[in-house]
């Protein structure tokens, strides 16, 4: 049983009339520019695909030999190319495209849609009206897969407009760690991303979410996103974009509905180029004993452009306690940064919120210290710049914290 | 023996301010020199001067080390001629851990077998996945510091203030450490040399310094004995010194 056409009529009509609404933040992209529409075939294993897009996947944390993962979703462009599920979690989780699950469930009527708002903005409109798949991942109750699921959200050619709408259900008890990266396989496609994704963090579940962005100077990005977590349910977010992008924006949210909630972003963000950056996340915390945190380190470079966005919303009539933790590192006099981080308490006495946030040049004191230590002028900067992004992440799998260090570590020297 | 550095009538200013003011010093190869002065006499400048740190600007004389003019030359460029500094207060630097500082400076594996005899002794290994100075106490910092210094090996030693901050348990393994950094334990190192400052002396029971300096309003005003220099400074405070000059 499918989702009811009755709700899929109301989705759509709602989209129609925003579909020239412009969003909030971020510079206004003319979605009509990107009509390509590329039809592919399914590959047998993720070995089969074409070197360049293999490397591209690569750089985001895909594992082509599936060895260490539970499970593996890629899509190319519209096409979903890829579907597997490592037989020894059969039972324990699915994973299908986006389409797939609204067929097959009808019960997903009370999932698709019910974070995000359809007519949020054009973006949102423009997903539910030409929706391109997307993944659906759920945990059964109690599972915990030990290896992460990972997703790649590809686009290898030029005008394409990727809409995706992504749903991860962890069900009670259950863990689920989740890898996806979004790239490009060729550096000068021309394009937009437009994520939807709505998860949903069930009593006493986990789900830990490790995102690599590699775009590239003309493309752009609109990723939407929505988390519930519900009682003692736990959210991490890890996010990191160090290659340039034409424009993103996003502002996800991580709505604490549960008491003794928690959910953490760690962002790592390194603007290059023109890159236009408006990132954030936002915490609302309306169960008791809910906690947030929110860490984002950024650079920006060249004539990039960085807006670091932190809000921390306390409604709970209990307590609460978040902190936002905003700090900037400005290379270049062409580039900007602007941390705004904002604290609101909508008449929860009770809760605690705090924030620091900072923006400076690379500590000169740092740099000198290291030389004295028979450390270059160069190398002494992308040591402190590859110490500055790296966060200390909890809960990450190592092979991942190493990957992301190592690629930390490559574009603070490649942009000495 | 022969002369390992000179300095030439050293003028050096921070900001606005004059601090050394002429300063004429000479030491040869594998001496120890110690450094007595009151606060603000200008040790610590004379020692960041040396390294080659831009906010100590020279404005007159020069620096000969090795037989090399290296007024000029940049702090990365002295520390591969061999000169190595331990700070009296080293900068946090977060994110970077201790480990990986040691394996960049050492070019090799934290586990290779010299690298961790030496953390051991130190009893830093605890510490060695935290960023460099990070909530490290005074005496994990100076015991950093050696580390570090140990494993850079330099020709020309600076060590300012090694008591400071560490504790009476950790005085004892500073100076072994400073010992064994300047080879003075067991068959005498000709090569290394050293500048210590030093306010309280403690460090003397563990060095065997050939030299005392009191620098005095960013003046050389006497040396001698460091033993004798520590003693008369001990009975009188630095101001006969002040009176000599």
């Amino acid at each position: 049983m499918s989702v009811s056409s009755k709700y899929l009529s109301e989705l759509r009509s709602r989209a129609e009339k925003a579909i020239n609404k412009k969003a909030l933040y971020g510079p206004d992209v003319d979605i009509d520019r990107y009509k390509q529409y590329i039809e592919r075939g399914k590959v047998e294993s993720l070995e089969n695909l074409e070197q360049q897009i293999k490397e591209a996947a690569i750089i985001t944390g895909i594992d082509i030999e599936e060895r260490q993962r539970s499970g593996s979703y890629l899509q190319i462009d519209q096409s979903v190319v890829y579907e597997s599920l490592n037989k020894a979690y059969e039972g324990q989780l699915e994973i299908m495209s986006t389409t797939d699950a609204i067929s097959k469930y009808d019960w997903l009527e009370e999932y698709f849609w019910r974070l995000v708002p359809v007519d949020q903005d054009k973006y949102t409109a423009q997903v539910a009206l030409n929706m391109t798949h997307g993944y659906f991942i759920r945990v059964l109750p109690g599972q915990k897969p030990q290896y992460p699921v990972q997703s790649c959200l590809l686009v290898a050619e030029s005008y394409i407009s990727q809409n995706v709408h992504n749903i991860i259900i962890v069900e009670e008890g259950a863990e689920l760690q989740v890898i996806t990266g979004c790239t490009l396989s060729k550096g000068d496609a021309e394009g937009i991303h437009l994520g939807i994704s709505e998860f949903f963090v069930k009593k006493g579940a986990k789900l830990i979410f490790t995102m690599i962005h590699n775009w590239a100077d003309n493309f752009h990005v609109r990723p939407r996103t929505w988390v519930m977590v519900e009682d003692d349910g736990m959210y991490v977010n890890n996010y990191v974009l160090l290659k340039p992008v034409k424009s993103i924006q996003a502002f996800p949210v991580a709505y604490l509905k549960g008491n003794r909630a928690s959910a953490r972003f760690n962002t790592i963000v390194y603007g290059l180029k023109d890159s236009y950056i408006d990132l954030g996340s936002r915490i609302i915390l309306e169960g008791e004993d809910s906690r947030g945190e929110s860490i984002a380190r950024t650079i920006a470079a060249d004539e990039s452009v960085i807006y670091s966005r932190g809000d921390l919303i306390a409604k709970t009539k209990g307590y609460c306690l978040a902190h936002l933790d905003c700090r900037g590192i400005l290379f270049s006099k062409n580039a900007k940064i602007f941390a705004i981080p904002q604290l609101v308490s909508e008449g929860a006495t009770r809760s605690e919120l705090s924030h620091e946030a900072s923006i400076g040049p690379i500590d000169e004191e740092q740099v000198e210290y290291l030389m004295s230590r028979g450390i270059t002028r160069e190398d002494a900067v992308s040591a402190i710049t590859t110490g500055f992004l790296n966060l200390d992440i909890p809960y990450l799998p190592e092979f991942l914290d190493r990957e992301i260090k190592e690629v930390i570590r490559i574009t603070a020297k490649e942009a000495m | 023996m022969e002369e390992m550095l000179r300095t030439e009538d050293l003028w050096v200013s921070v900001g606005e301010q004059e601090i050394l003011k002429g300063v004429d010093f000479s030491m040869n190869y594998g001496e120890i020199n110690v450094l007595f002065g009151p606060n603000g006499a200008g040790k610590t400048s004379f020692m960041m001067t040396l390294m080659g740190f831009p906010r100590y600007k020279i404005n007159r004389g020069r620096i000969i080390y090795k037989g090399v003019d290296i007024t000029d030359k940049d702090i990365y460029e002295r520390s591969k001629m061999g000169i190595g500094i331990s700070f009296q207060r080293p900068p946090t630097v977060k994110g970077l851990s201790l480990k990986k500082l040691i394996e960049i400076i050492s070019n090799s594996d934290i586990n290779d077998e010299g690298i961790r005899e030496k953390i051991e002794m130190l009893n830093l290994a605890n510490h060695l996945d935290r960023g460099i100075n990070d909530g490290f106490s005074g005496g994990e910092m100076k015991r950093s510091e050696l580390l570090q210094l140990m494993i850079q090996k330099p020709d020309l030693v600076l060590i300012d203030e090694p008591e400071s901050g560490v504790d009476i348990e950790n005085i004892a393994l500073v100076g072994e450490a400073i010992n064994l950094l300047l080879g003075k334990d067991k068959v005498k190192d000709k090569k290394r040399g050293a500048i210590i400052i030093t306010h309280t002396g403690y460090i003397l029971d563990f060095v065997n310094a050939d030299k005392g300096y009191i620098i005095i309003d960013g003046r050389l005003i006497c040396s001698g004995n460091p033993r004798d220099i520590l003693a008369e400074v001990k009975r009188h405070g630095y101001r006969r010194c002040v009176e000599c000059r």
